[in-house]
């Protein structure tokens, strides 16, 4: 095989890495999203048959069977997840590519004597195996494979302190002696760490978590760059890095949180902890018929979409049902709140699968003033991002995060599961206010009863 | 490299990084974190090239277990992203008949499998 001379190496490194900045630039705004992506896709293409050219490399059949290996197991996962479960999807990417920047720097730790390269290395060991252990963890808490609220045991800052001392200790011996052993040691500390930073963390702010997560993976490829004195590693984690930072600081605001509140609040006593009680205060209970009846009368009507739609695979029926009330003359509109589903935009995505056209969704900065003269705000699985508490109690965990203002429509319906409070565990006092009454049942099976009645009327 | 000249290639990567994405709307926010996600599966470049120079088998076997877990992450990323967004530009094409991302998604299907590196690479956006 003819080799690549390193300018030309070089030079397509270079095209690749212009690649990624045009992908995340395209990626900013809905027209250019895909073609950006396409762009991000083609740029990894070029950067990976460019590798094969560049240096005379041992073991490549080994190395094409692991890469089709790694195809074969990602491609049918992330076409067919769910859209609902999507979040855990991107956590496991970002935590596989946590890991696999560990491992390359472990691997390099023998061919480095320098030390600012061993320092390099030990960066990448520790931020890929924090970004590990924490993507595996939200992975379980988005799949409630374990506790969404935040698991805290006591003396944790302590635990947290010992793990951090141990790993400055551990990755400054690295530095100095270059010790394998040493390195192994520095790996369990970070995968400890992950384990410690995420757990704490309330369901409810794992995506900004996910975000975090990604720009720290961002970081170790970056660092790893420098270690295989690899111009297109550093360039392309550093993007990530810096974008990834922007990002998760523009998701936490758009929950009027902050980053270091929402790592920390936990430690300092369990801020973001809720209530489980199921409380056995009177609500309004409908029917489906009667909620028709409110529906198909009114004049104007907002839906608020949550996670409880999309769990239950009811934005189909959700769509059906506003394309029959707009036949009864109803004026029907979407109001999307930032973060409803489980990350910011994801609701989005939801509904645009549904096919609900793009006009009828509302952001909440513009639907907000309009509640007022909505007839009925219909909340379909949603319950933290419509809660008074935000704006009216300062003690509450959610206190200070943008809601929809459902409480200022004429009536309003919520469409939910059960009594048992949102996934930020918080119980919610507008379903106890007069002009609220409630239908409960799995969001599709209730939209399809309503649906029903409304084509009956 | 130097390591003044690796510092001006990081400080400008940071400002790229942050001026491109400092305006997204928040609606964008899962596609962009998940492209940017992808991104970073860039390592596996690293990891080839660890794995291409290792002769003692241990480090062989991790080296390539490294190669799986960055085409995961490389070749997932571009995918799943792509299945989002096309879900959004569904829309531009006003008046086609409603149908779901699950029928979409299933033209894109194909040769993700096929035994060679730069295919698999380029198999999440191979249409």
């Amino acid at each position: 095989m003819s080799l690549l001379g390193p300018e030309w190496t070089a030079l397509l490194y270079l095209a690749a890495a212009v690649c990624f900045i045009l992908a995340l630039k395209g990626l900013s705004s809905p027209r250019t999203a895909r073609r950006g992506n396409a762009i991000g896709a083609a740029g990894a293409l070029l950067a990976v048959v460019t590798v094969f050219f560049s240096a005379r490399l041992d073991n490549i059949p080994l190395i094409l069977a692991a890469v089709a290996v790694g195809s074969a197991i990602a491609v049918p996962v992330a076409r067919r997840v769910q859209m609902t479960q999507m979040p855990q999807l991107v956590a496991l990417f970002n935590g596989v590519g946590g890991g696999a920047a560990a491992l390359v720097a472990v691997l390099e730790l023998g061919h480095n004597e320098d030390p600012w390269v061993r320092l390099a290395v030990v960066f990448t060991m520790l931020v890929g195996a924090v970004s590990f252990a924490g993507s595996a963890v939200t992975v379980g808490k988005l799949q409630e494979l374990i506790s969404t609220r935040p698991l805290l045991f006591p003396g944790m800052p302590s635990v947290m302190g010992a793990v951090l001392l141990g790993a400055v200790i551990s990755g400054a011996l690295v530095v100095l002696t270059g010790s394998f052993g040493w390195s192994l040691a520095l790996l369990g500390f970070g995968l400890a760490a992950g384990l410690l930073l995420v757990l704490p963390v309330g369901g409810a702010d794992v995506p900004i978590v996910i975000s975090l997560l990604n720009a720290f993976t961002g970081l170790a490829v970056a660092a790893s760059g420098v270690v295989l004195g690899n111009v297109l590693l550093l360039v392309a984690g550093t993007l990530v890095g810096a974008s990834g930072t922007i990002l998760t600081k523009a998701m936490a605001s758009a929950m009027g949180r902050g980053v270091a509140g929402i790592l920390f609040g936990a430690f300092k006593g369990g801020s973001t902890a809720g209530s489980t009680a199921v409380s056995d205060r009177p609500v309004r209970c409908s029917s489906p018929e009667d909620v028709a009846v409110q529906l198909g009368y009114a004049q104007r009507v907002v839906i608020v979409p949550g996670y409880g739609l999309a769990v239950a695979q009811g934005q189909h029926t959700v769509a059906e049902l506003a394309t029959a009330l707009e036949a009864r003359g109803v004026e029907v509109v979407f109001a999307i709140h930032p973060v409803a589903g489980r990350m910011p935009g994801h609701m989005n995505v939801l509904l645009a699968e549904a096919d609900v056209p793009y006009e009828s969704l509302r952001e909440l900065a513009e639907i907000n003033p309009e509640f007022a003269n909505t007839d009925i705000a219909l909340v379909v699985g949603a319950n933290d991002v419509v809660n008074p508490a935000a704006k009216t109690s300062p003690g509450s965990p959610i206190y200070g995060m943008p809601i929809l203002e459902v409480v200022q429509a004429q009536q309003v319906v919520f469409l939910k599961r059960s009594m048992r409070p949102g996934f930020a565990g918080i119980e919610n006092e507008l379903l106890h206010d007069p002009k609220t009454s409630l239908l409960f049942g799995d969001a599709k099976d209730s939209l399809s009863r309503v649906l029903g009645a409304v084509k009956a009327l | 490299m130097g390591p003044v000249a690796l510092l001006t290639v990081v400080v400008l990567a940071v400002f790229v990084g942050f001026e491109v994405v400092s305006k997204v709307t928040s609606k964008l926010h899962t596609p962009l974190m998940s492209g940017a996600n992808a991104i970073h599966g860039i390592i596996l470049v690293g990891a080839i090239i660890v794995a291409g120079r290792a002769s003692d088998p241990w480090v062989l076997g991790i080296a390539l277990l490294a190669v799986v877990l960055a085409t995961v992450n490389l070749v997932g990323g571009f995918v799943v992203t792509d299945r989002m967004l096309e879900m959004f530009s569904a829309h531009k094409r006003a008046g086609t008949p409603a149908r779901t991302g699950a029928g979409t998604a299933g033209g894109i299907a194909g040769d993700g499998r096929s035994g060679n590196g730069s295919s698999g690479g380029g198999a999440g956006e191979g249409r």
